[in-house]
């Protein structure tokens, strides 16, 4: 299993050289002068001139990119324009909050989904295969950012069952002890349900627009790879033998149909990480994703370079997750792995 | 394809009324595309006429008429300046219809091409072209669009490049798969032992033949060209303020949702979901069309 990961990593390195790269190139095609850009608008020609020396923009292409490779390897991102904050300090600090979101949206969508597509399997033609292909059709045309406000105004503003849509807590609660930087999480630990309750209700409106919007790839190709399997030999073989339906569905049928749901979940979270931009820029909720909106509009260039290269890590790091996954699933991978 | 295309050369008359009929059959089994046709008929004639067939000036704004809710009069209701939305609505379809269609058009010539090209020659171009598309789809493609704009400049040329670049691996993808199972077919032999050079083959045979699954793409890729370009212009990049696009007057709309005035960011934001959803249905109906196999 050692050897297999370590291969798995061996493979990574060339994603992420070309990550790297593509990065260097975003922050080096700016158009106009850098050197004039981050002097600010009262340079002098000398002030840009040493601003240019002490950015090392006046040394050949190679040089610029190793020192940038070894400022990335120190952890140095820059600093932001605005704020005068180390990137990687803003990010870190905002990065629970985007994950707290990201992953309570995964899972809701999951826990509807994937029901749903092994249901619309089972009884093709029903009227949730139905309500299973309006759903996958339907998800992959709504703006994420525009269901988020249909949810604001039916949930907060008509219905009021929901807190107005300012971040992951309202003014007058504080938030719990931080150990995970998950709040609800934390709050559990603080043992602190008030806390739990106003975290949740916060969360349950950008979360549930998150899980609309990946829920349609994810019952699709539940439904489709368990058509596939439930059509096969040893489906049937199961059956004949006896095995109560449950038995057969959940045990061998669906083992074998989350193959390809796994290898969609790499997709999806493409799409969730993009989403998130927008649906927390709908809710205010101040993770990494509005950082980088707000440093966008402020033209504040080395959040959004640290931002998206955090992002395209963090994608990595997760496919490589979803691979070794497959292989905890599937033996015949490891095997050949 | 290349039998029927062989039979449109020789019999016109006699080939296209089969076509004809597939089309007419898909339709009828699924009536879900003829509507989407509908729906295509009636944004292209928005983004064509846009201007003309509007009933007020998009820009023209009034002080005395804010914040109207739908009425008779603005059918859509009227934005924060007074604006009529409804041909704010109307007049936004072309610009949102020019930026996706003209990166999908971009994205079509260059990943259609080197995706043939990768598929068709192997070897080095194959990983180079492979390497390129790996590492673009390394990154969240949202994100990296946004990156692209940050970096380029904020410019709806810009837009429509970076909408183009994320869209590139799924081109390369098809094109190249396309190409792999047609570098060894007969016509392909049969024009290389006429003396054809390689790059003739492969621009002058391989490439018609593998069209029709491209053109399928590009209804495919539409619906997201157009999402990922309002997204943009949703947290503010490249479309500016006055200028009316669905994106970035539901941003507008986006504050006034927790007063209670939903009109405004409801109807941009409807019309985009159906330009979406129409494209959506439209490329399903196509790929059943062109391509029965992967019908599901």
């Amino acid at each position: 299993m050692l050897s297999v990961l370590a291969k798995r990593f061996v493979t990574v390195i060339p994603t992420l050289i070309g990550v790297v790269i593509v990065a260097f190139l975003l922050t080096r095609v700016m158009p106009g002068d850098p050197a004039a850009y981050f002097a600010g608008p009262a340079a002098t020609p000398q002030s840009i001139a040493e601003v240019k020396k002490s950015l090392g923009l006046d040394r050949p292409w190679h040089e610029q990119f190793t020192r940038y490779v070894s400022d990335l390897m120190h952890g140095n991102l820059g600093n932001s324009l605005s704020t005068g904050q180390p990137v990687v300090t803003e990010l870190k600090t905002r990065l629970p909050a985007s994950a707290e979101l990201t992953l309570s949206g995964l899972i809701l969508s999951l826990c509807i989904a994937v029901p749903l597509g092994i249901l619309a399997a089972m009884k093709q033609g029903s009227w949730i295969d139905h309500i299973c292909r309006i759903v996958a059709t339907a998800g992959v045309s709504l703006p994420v950012f525009f269901t988020g406000l249909l949810l604001v105004y039916i949930f907060y503003f008509r219905l009021g069952w929901a807190p107005s849509p300012i971040g992951r807590l309202d003014a007058f609660a504080t938030a719990p002890p931080n150990v995970t930087g998950f709040y609800l999480i934390d709050a559990l630990i603080a043992r602190d349900l008030e806390t739990f309750a106003a975290a949740l209700s916060q969360l349950i409106l950008p979360a549930v627009t998150l899980a609309i919007f990946s829920l349609a790839p994810i019952a699709r190709i539940t439904r489709a790879s368990m058509l596939a399997v439930l059509a096969s030999d040893f489906v049937r073989t199961a059956r004949a033998s006896g095995l109560s339906t449950r038995t057969v569905i959940l045990v061998y049928a669906f083992r074998n149909a989350m193959l390809p749901i796994i290898t969609t979940l790499g997709m999806v979270f493409s799409f969730l990480l993009g989403a998130n931009v927008l649906v927390e820029k709908v809710f205010a909720w101040p993770g990494i994703g509005s950082y980088a909106v707000e440093a966008l509009i402020a033209s504040d260039f080395a959040p959004v370079q640290g931002f998206v290269l955090a992002m395209a890590v963090l994608y990595v790091a997760l496919n490589l997750v979803i691979d070794v996954l497959y292989g905890v699933i599937d033996p015949r991978v490891r095997i050949e792995g | 394809m290349s039998d029927s295309a062989l039979h449109a050369a020789a019999a016109p008359g006699q080939s296209s009324p089969t076509i004809l009929r597939h089309a007419r059959h898909v339709v009828s089994e699924n009536p879900v595309t003829g509507f989407a046709f509908a729906l295509f008929l009636l944004i292209a004639t928005c983004a064509l006429l846009g201007p003309h067939v509007a009933p007020y000036d998009p820009l023209a704004s009034d002080a005395a008429g804010i914040l109207q809710p739908p009425s008779l009069k603005h059918w859509c209701g009227t934005d924060q300046l007074g604006r009529d939305i409804f041909s704010r609505v109307i007049v936004a379809t072309r610009l949102d219809f020019v930026i996706a269609l003209s990166s999908v058009v971009l994205v079509f010539a260059a990943g259609g091409l080197s995706g043939t090209a990768a598929g068709f020659f192997g070897g080095w171009t194959d990983r180079i072209v492979g390497r390129v598309s790996d590492t673009i789809m390394a990154f969240p493609l949202f994100v990296l669009a946004m990156g692209i704009v940050a970096a380029l400049g904020n410019t709806v040329t810009n837009i429509v490049l970076a909408t183009a670049i994320i869209n590139f691996p799924l081109y390369v993808r098809v094109a190249r798969a396309q190409a792999n199972v047609k570098r060894d077919a007969g016509f392909v032999l049969a024009a290389r032992l006429s003396g054809n050079s390689e790059a003739r083959i492969m621009l002058c045979h391989v490439l018609p033949n593998i069209m029709p699954i491209m053109m399928v793409q590009i209804s495919l890729t539409m619906g997201y060209a157009i999402l990922n370009a309002a997204g943009l212009s949703f947290i503010g990049l490249g479309v500016r303020a006055p200028t009316p696009e669905w994106g970035i007057m539901v941003a507008e709309g986006a504050a006034n949702i927790i007063s209670g005035e939903w009109w405004i960011a409801l109807f941009p934001g409807a019309a985009l979901m159906l330009a979406v959803f129409c494209f959506n249905l439209l490329g399903d109906g196509l790929r059943d069309v062109v391509d029965p196999q992967r019908r599901t």
